[in-house]
């Protein structure tokens, strides 16, 4: 119960659907999700496989909570190896696709092979179809939903698709779903393009059964109730969304700034959750028209925004002037700070094309920030930028390329490769703010220590989602630490990577952990899934699955030597704020952070720690 | 003495009157805490959950106790989150 039992087999290369029974051994062990499907890919593929080649696989994933009534189960997960990093790749969407896909009784899509031509798969319940996507093939994300549907004539089907970056081969494309929620990180979306794959559209009415309905309706009537009662879950985040968090880290000295040069951004206010909700001078309106929320969530941090109309972006551009998907703060941070753009419609605007080419802000604005920096240096010029001035603080050049790269267009096809690949080509590897070749999120691990940490581990590459330790240190939840020490944070982000692994397998929002500890959300998995789903179950599901991933990218080839930070966070001093005259104490916290791990100094899973964990 | 004041998200409303953006100079008493601040601006004690002396975290328990130089950044926000 709750899991579907059911698993798609999509062989692209011959054009076949089969559906298969879930391997329910594997789903006991691994949850769902995050975790039962890294445990298929490993299965499945060799690891050192060229992730742009037909025998990479991609994994659509569902959790057992998925599109049942708990708080924010609508989620879905992508997984694959990635084309950004060559390491495990997972990224995580909202919306409502998620629980579309779990109506039609799938626990997993998975995708073998290429398609020798463009298609999209569609799905209505138990009739599974290969199309013929030429049509859609070289338009947007928006284009290619609103085309499925009206096609089908069915409004209420659900597409999950890529932008012709991820058809042009930009590495850290997009899976994107309901016109602008992402599986955003790690090029999966450069993946699915590899396989001649545009999009998965769902129609799904089949129902989700959970194994102890009246237990599982009060576990998730409790939960809800944790949640509204909350004052960061029931007020914060429904009325700032994550964007108020742009003043605070700031504060904090811990905002990376022009490609992590500064720590604290003196345009910060001015694209910040504030200044979204001032009115602008040309028609009175806030940037910030309303909140949103994903299937089933009682939180509801999204942001729904609008350019102003006559900002030059969109000036006679009617298709950019509409409602859509808003700056969320890790958006906000890489195109705004990390390229000391502070024009908040500018922000907006490029925020509104990753959305409709499918491209992650994250990777794009920090990779922007690497090329403003060699601009500034010299060492890329006009010639290489096709005349582009790509200085920090151009909003201009930041829209541009934004418009480029979508397009995987001329300069904006070499911000395309991303940050380490683009450092690399000009002489400058040292320049990529990235671990395993993902650019860092919002957080400097020089003023918030165990993001270093965070970062310098994460199995996907630099990430702030693996072990979010900015809640403890810097937000108090569910206990404050302090962020310039590194006493204490190599248990703290075990702790966060165990936990979160477990949450994102199980079809929920990793946000509801703001208010929820394990103790809120093992009943309600426990009553809906067959066996044990106690605190210390998934605990050890947790440990397991992370551990499964480091073996992955062992297997791989990446070794401890790539839990490594960029020089500038080791030598570089932080020139202002608390964290003044610090760099990252990586060097202190790794060698404990293994140990605790049960791993060898050179960061690898011991025997006994295979044998305890049952890999 | 002044200090600088910064009051985010749902606390900007308490900001004084005529203050554009976030941040205001306030005049305080040569031994004023943050304590005494929050009750001068009639800020409600409750909704001032993270509380940071020239971004460094102020404890609750320290709110009556930490001091201020002129010039100081007392920054302010009601219980929120991201990532």
């Amino acid at each position: 119960m709750a899991w579907a039992r059911r698993i798609l087999r999509v062989n692209l290369t011959k054009g076949t659907c089969t559906h298969e029974p879930l391997n329910m051994d594997w789903a006991k062990r691994y949850l769902g999700q995050r975790g039962l499907a890294t445990k298929y890919l490993t299965e499945e593929i060799d690891p050192k496989v060229d992730p742009l080649a037909p025998e990479n696989k991609l994994i659509m994933a569902t959790g057992p909570l998925t599109g049942t009534c708990a708080s924010t189960a609508g989620r879905y997960s992508v997984i694959t190896k990635g084309a950004l990093t060559g390491a495990i790749a997972c990224s995580n969407s909202g919306g409502f696709f998620g629980n579309e896909m779990k109506n039609a009784g799938l626990d997993m899509i998975i995708f073998e092979g290429r398609a020798k031509a463009p298609v999209y798969l569609f799905i209505d319940n138990d009739d599974c179809r290969l199309l013929d996507a030429s049509g859609y093939w070289g338009t947007s994300v928006w284009d290619t939903e609103e085309g499925i549907k009206e096609a089908h004539g069915d409004a209420q089907i659900r597409v999950a698709s890529i932008g012709v970056a991820g058809e042009k081969g930009v590495k850290f494309a997009c899976v994107v779903n309901d016109m602008h929620r992402a599986a955003g990180r790690s090029g999966v979306g450069t993946v699915m393009g590899s396989k001649n794959l545009k999009a998965v559209a769902i129609r799904g009415t089949k129902g989700v059964s959970v194994d102890d309905m009246p237990t599982f309706l009060k576990a998730v009537t409790a939960g809800k109730k944790v949640l509204a009662e909350n004052a960061v879950t029931g007020q914060g985040l429904p009325a700032y969304g994550t964007q108020v968090l742009m003043n605070v880290i700031n504060e904090t000295g811990a905002l990376p700034t022009r490609n992590h040069r500064d720590i604290q951004f003196e345009g910060a206010s001015k694209i910040s959750a504030e200044a979204m909700a001032e009115p602008r001078e040309s028609d009175g309106k806030p940037n910030l028209i309303r909140n949103a929320a994903c299937f089933g969530c009682t939180i509801a941090c999204g942001r729904i925004s609008s350019v102003d109309r006559t900002h030059y972006t969109v000036v006679d551009r009617p298709q950019y002037q509409k409602a859509s998907g808003g700056l969320e703060y890790e958006a906000a941070w890489a195109l705004g700070a990390a390229t000391g753009v502070d024009d908040l419609d500018a922000l907006t605007f490029a925020n509104f094309i990753c959305n409709e080419q499918g491209i992650d802000p994250i990777s794009f604005g920090a990779t922007v920030g690497a090329a403003m920096e060699m601009f500034e240096d010299g060492i890329i010029t006009t010639k290489d930028t096709g005349g582009i001035e790509v200085k920090f603080g151009s909003a201009r050049a930041l829209t541009d390329l934004a418009e480029l790269c979508g397009r995987g267009e001329g300069f904006g096809a070499e911000i395309g490769l991303g940050s380490k690949l683009l450092c690399e080509k000009y002489g400058k590897p040292e320049l990529s703010m990235s671990v395993k070749g993902q650019e860092f999120p919002a957080y400097d691990g020089r003023g918030i220590q165990g993001m270093g940490l965070t970062y310098a581990t994460s199995n996907r590459g630099a990430c702030h989602l693996r072990s979010y330790t900015v809640a403890s240190e810097i937000l108090g939840i569910p206990e404050k630490t302090d962020p310039l020490v590194t006493d204490g944070k190599a248990g703290l982000v075990k702790a966060f990577q165990d936990a979160t692994a477990a949450v994102d397998s199980a079809g929920i929002c990793v946000f509801t952990t703001f208010a929820w500890t394990l103790e809120d959300i093992a009943p309600q998995i426990d009553a809906a899934c067959e066996g044990d789903w106690s605190v210390e179950a998934l605990l050890a599901t947790g440990e397991r699955i992370w551990n499964l991933e480091r073996q992955f990218n062992l297997a791989a080839g990446f070794t401890g030597k790539d839990d490594n930070l960029p020089p500038r966070l080791m030598k570089d001093a932080a020139k202002t704020g608390p964290a003044k005259g610090l760099t990252s104490g990586l060097d202190k916290m790794l060698p404990e952070y293994y140990q605790l791990r049960g791993w060898s100094k050179d960061g690898v899973p011991t025997n006994e720690t295979v044998s305890r964990l049952g890999l | 003495m002044k200090i600088r004041v910064k009051l985010y998200a749902s606390l900007a409303e308490h900001l004084p009157a005529g203050t554009k953006g976030n941040e205001a100079d306030l005049e305080v008493a040569a031994d004023a805490t943050p304590a005494t601040v929050i009750a001068q601006l009639g800020l409600p004690e409750k909704m001032c959950h993270l509380v940071l002396l020239n971004g460094v975290y102020v404890e609750p328990s320290a709110r009556e106790a930490a001091t201020f130089r002129d010039g100081d950044a007392l920054a302010m926000w009601p219980p929120v989150a991201g990532g």
